[in-house]
């Protein structure tokens, strides 16, 4: 009858969380990282040997900088792993992360057209091809989305001599979402667009896009990690989550990021004891 | 999942990194669907025999609440749940959980509401026999929701489809973590973002025939149901 | 049986009971007393208001203006008072299961289902279709079925609204017969029709409506001799009554 049936609906809905609440139990922590390191596929190839040496699960929530930034100042993950080096300090000063280590670096692209449309491809001046890029009214794709990308893009405007804020046209969109997406728009509107080596490397749907400018020091992106402040937040699991950092700029970590290529090509470049990286 | 293959390909070789992705969306929208109906079906059985001053406004608003955007559904869980919300000492941000918790939200309207008229339907049918028997109004929603069972199957479709479809709410509490809270919809946005459209779209295939699968293997219920009960 | 506590809903007595929805009188001043006896039957053309004084007698619905007394009362709980709609809707599952709902709203103890079924399956000549899905029965059988649930609470008046209006001489017989069972059982019938044939054949004494009024009340063998008014001659001569 109708109030029994309702019992065992009840019953299975019960066991159902209960067991979905399972899968926590584990060995676990939650890293909120770039989407630069997630869509690259670094995480695919570095984690597996974390778990396999330590049994710890990373879950890692790829979020743009300034996002998982916030992330892990609410206290929502245990690790913090992005890529702006100054955000990454006053995160610390402010008491959020314990201390910043410096793991690796990639180097920022612009990307843009084969048509060669400003006719900067294969410079190595990026700030010299941003005035060009401006000046020819080139359209330009901009993450927007106050990522550690953004954020270097905004520093190379700058560098350039030019506000953005102020001084773009119809040529300039921001589109508020991850590199992917970024790229995805820029391939679907022949657009240039400053990208990270390690994204567009794994990315498929390039289309009439090549690489326009490389090998500028001032393209230079280098990651940190930090372990959010036990103090801030009681429950971040400061064992594991050390563990994960411990790793990452050990030798052994170090050589697992210099080991993962796509086509023969590295992506990131382990830095864990250069000095003021 | 391993790189340059097709989603035909992993689905044929039973690559389990799909199959772990498939079975999470489906536990988590089908216990969406099973919470949300615990709630939306008795509330919706009760608006449809309740009457109160204010009854026309609750069901406009009931109506409206079935289009939530799943994105405000998500970002609303996810301050709850944050550990710096109010529920943050739950500690289930990120997790399955969460995500079940936000499609549930989502959903309730979408099932309290369709089922508030198929009940009212049936009250309209029912309700001279039912007071003629002296059934009171609890006992008079429990029958109506048990002789509507089959055509409220239909409102719990509607949840489902709604709950796996969507993306908004599930990426932002689940955080579309890789074998923990990835998700058909979410798998489809990051292979989407990685330029890899050949498997977002295969993987947009998968969802849809499951979504066919469960709503044929519910038309059956309810054509067998119907022949039984009359 | 269940012990139950002997309440009695007869006399059902209605006094200068009017009822009105929107400004449509239904309903104009009904005086009727209903007594322990054989089948009222309430007579006259559609419209008249029948099926509004069944469902006021009843007690589903209350009197715009007047009053509606059962034994005395006015609150007397209607838990052995029944009636059988002129469309009865059959729950959505088997016709034992619908009996078995109707003993179980019924207070019956559910230790008496199963016997008590068998008997009304048995009483209304269903015995053999009981595990068939009850909407899926003719309509003489759903009728009948009807009336089966309505049994169920061992009531002490049962009010019936045109119980053979859409059925076939057949069905209509053998539901007729049901009838004259159920009041052979000292259980006050109160049915309506606008088949004069059927009133003859059942009525005990007889209720003629018309436009919401009571035209007139008569035991059954005086009101079809001798019919007192001369909408009742009318009608019992078989001339329309608009």
């Amino acid at each position: 009858m109708p109030t029994r049936r309702l019992f065992i609906v009840m019953a299975a809905a019960a066991s159902l969380l209960a067991s979905s609440a399972a899968f926590s139990q584990e060995k676990s922590i939650v890293v909120a990282s770039t989407t630069s390191t997630q869509d690259s596929g670094l995480f695919g190839h570095i984690l597996p040997l974390f778990k396999k040496k330590t049994g710890i699960d990373v879950r890692v929530v790829s979020q743009g900088t300034g996002q998982a930034l916030d992330t892990g100042r609410r206290g929502d993950a245990d690790v913090v792993f992005v890529h702006a080096k100054r955000q990454e300090e006053k995160f610390v000063a402010d008491g959020f992360g314990v201390r910043r280590y410096p793991v690796m670096y990639n180097d920022f692209i612009l990307i843009g057209p084969k048509s060669n449309s400003a006719g900067i491809n294969g410079t190595k001046d990026i700030v010299a091809a941003l005035k060009i890029v401006k000046s020819n009214g080139a359209p330009f794709i901009s993450r927007g989305d106050k990522s550690g990308t953004h954020a270097a893009e905004l520093r190379l405007w700058n560098a350039a001599g030019i506000d953005i804020t102020k001084d773009r046209g119809a040529w300039y969109k921001e589109i508020g979402q991850g590199m992917g997406a970024a790229l995805n728009t820029a391939s679907a509107s022949n657009a240039y667009v400053l990208a990270d080596r390690g994204t567009w490397l794994s990315f498929k749907n390039r289309g009439e896009l090549v690489i326009a400018v490389e090998g500028d020091n001032r393209l230079f992106n280098q990651y940190g990690v930090m372990l959010v402040n036990p103090e801030k937040h009681k429950h971040v699991k400061k064992e594991l989550g050390q563990a994960f950092v411990d790793w990452l700029i050990s030798a052994e970590g170090q050589k697992a990021i210099a080991d993962y290529k796509i086509d023969g090509q590295q992506l990131f470049f382990p830095n864990a004891n250069a000095p003021g990286a | 999942m391993p790189e340059n293959v097709s989603a035909l390909q992993l689905v044929l070789a039973g690559d389990p990194a799909l199959y772990a992705i498939v079975r999470l969306s489906l536990i988590v929208s089908l216990s969406a669907v099973l919470l949300a109906a615990l709630v939306g079906l008795p509330f919706g059985a009760w608006l449809a025999l309740s009457r109160f001053r204010g009854r026309e406004g609750a069901i406009v608003i009931l109506n409206a609440l079935m289009g939530l955007p799943p994105v405000v559904v998500g970002l609303l869980v996810f301050l709850l749940l944050s550990r710096s919300g109010p529920l943050g000492s739950w500690g289930i941000l990120f997790t399955p959980q969460a995500m079940i918790v936000a499609q549930t939200i989502l959903i309730a309207p979408i099932i309290a509401a369709l089922a508030r008229q198929t009940i009212e339907d049936l009250w309209l049918e029912y309700r001279d026999e039912l007071q003629a028997m002296n059934v009171g109004t609890l006992g008079s929603v429990v029958t109506l929701l048990w002789d509507g069972r089959f055509s409220l199957l239909t409102a719990l479709l509607a949840g489902f489809g709604r709950a796996a479809a969507e993306v908004g709410a599930v990426i932002i509490v689940g955080g579309n973590i890789d074998g923990f809270t990835r998700t058909m919809t979410t798998a489809i946005a990051l292979e989407t973002s990685k330029g890899d459209l050949p498997l977002a779209i295969g993987l947009g295939m998968i969802l849809i025939v499951i979504v066919v699968l469960v709503n044929a293997a519910a038309w059956g219920t309810r054509r067998f149901g119907e022949r039984m009960a009359g | 049986m269940t012990m139950r506590p002997p309440l009695t809903n007869l006399p059902i007595l209605l006094e200068d009971v009017s009822f009105v929805v929107r400004d449509v009188t239904i309903l104009d001043r009904i005086d009727l007393m209903l007594t322990p006896g054989a089948p009222t039957v309430v007579i006259g053309p559609n419209g008249a208001g029948k099926t509004t004084l069944l469902r006021l007698a009843m007690g589903l619905i209350r009197p715009t203006s007047g009053r509606v007394t059962w034994g005395g009362r006015t609150d007397a709980p209607a838990d052995r008072r029944a009636i059988v709609f002129q469309r009865p809707v059959m729950l959505r599952r088997s016709a034992e299961a619908n009996l078995r709902y109707a003993l179980a709203a019924a207070d019956v103890p559910s230790t008496e289902h199963e016997s008590r079924v068998r008997e009304l399956l048995a009483l209304v000549g269903l015995a053999s279709l009981g595990g068939r899905p009850a909407r899926k029965l003719s309509g003489g059988e759903q009728q009948r079925l009807a009336l089966a649930r309505a049994l169920a609470k061992d009531p002490q008046v049962l009010f019936l609204d045109e119980p053979t209006a859409s059925l076939d001489p057949a069905a209509t017989q053998s539901v007729e017969d049901l009838i004259r069972d159920v009041a052979a059982r000292g259980i006050k019938v109160v049915m309506s029709t606008h088949d004069l044939g059927e009133a003859r054949r059942l009525a005990g004494d007889v209720v003629l409506m018309h436009r919401g009024r009571i035209v007139e009340t008569n035991n059954a063998t005086a009101f079809f001799s001798n019919p007192k008014t001369s909408e009742a001659s009318r009608f019992v001569t078989g001339q329309l009554l608009v």
